[in-house]
């Protein structure tokens, strides 16, 4: 992972083995349980697909997303624009990877890093509501900056 | 959205070394680059570049006092970096804890009443 672009990492222990996973973070049927409303998607690398979705401003998007990755049961990553129709191009898109880790037959490390946020992530909306917020509370504020962003090695 | 500076802001607080001197302004208030070069392992040029980035971005002011330059955090730009951030970290959190549900209630083969 490179610190060039801003990424942020979060995972979970599943009481399930990786093939299940797998299943439920690749299938549309399964996506369209824990993430977008409608999913078409290609699932081989270069594969195209479209998220559609309604946004925070309760406006329906159709987001097009390319796959980067498709290593069963380990690692699949996709990129998205999140904005728009466009195309995902690296620099103007998310990439958003899951890494699955067996922990024994029956559990599952799943691990998912998002990189590359930038302007898209922001929308308008929010970003007047952010304006209005107050200015207390730095130190906590930092703490999770902290948190959020790992330590660069060295 | 033209003028958005948003991916300015990204890159300035993605890189290790500008977040330290960013948090050294939040936690001390308005300092020069010379007093925030005894904080950092790296040099007063070094950390002059740095906050020139976090300027562009938004997130650091200067002003001159009598003979000094002293930089300060923009905290409306800060609290929206934070924020942002936050928001995406806690989407995932979520999503995570959805995917654990299913793949645990398929793994298990109860059936779902949904």
């Amino acid at each position: 992972m490179t610190m060039s672009d801003l990424s942020i990492q979060r995972e979970i222990v599943i009481d399930a083995p990786a093939d299940v996973v797998w299943r439920t973070i690749t299938e549309p049927a399964q996506i369209e349980r824990w993430f977008v409303e409608r999913v078409e998607l290609d699932l081989q690398p270069g594969g195209h697909g479209t998220f559609a979705f309604t946004d925070r401003a309760g406006e329906a998007v159709t987001a097009p997303i390319v796959v980067q990755t498709v290593d069963a049961p380990h690692r699949f990553a996709f990129r998205w624009g999140r904005v728009r129709g466009e195309l995902p191009e690296p620099g103007d898109s998310v990439l958003v990877e899951f890494t699955l880790s067996p922990e024994g037959a029956e559990r599952t490390r799943l691990r998912v890093v998002e990189t590359g946020l930038d302007a898209a992530a922001w929308p308008d909306d929010e970003k007047s509501r952010y304006a209005d917020d107050h200015r207390n509370g730095w130190a906590e504020k930092l703490g999770r900056l902290a948190e959020l962003f790992p330590a660069h090695a060295g | 959205m033209s003028d958005d500076p948003g991916d300015e802001l990204w890159s300035a607080i993605a890189d290790p070394s500008r977040r330290r001197v960013l948090d050294l302004l939040v936690r001390g208030g308005a300092a020069t680059a010379s007093s925030l070069a005894n904080d950092v392992p790296f040099t007063r040029q070094a950390v002059i570049k740095h906050l020139v980035v976090l300027e562009q971005a938004g997130l650091v002011t200067r002003s001159r006092e009598g003979r000094e330059v002293r930089f300060r955090v923009e905290p409306d730009r800060l609290d929206q970096a934070t924020r942002a951030m936050a928001q995406v970290a806690r989407d995932w959190d979520r999503r995570l804890e959805t995917i654990k549900l299913i793949a645990e209630a398929a793994h298990r083969g109860t059936s779902r009443s949904d």
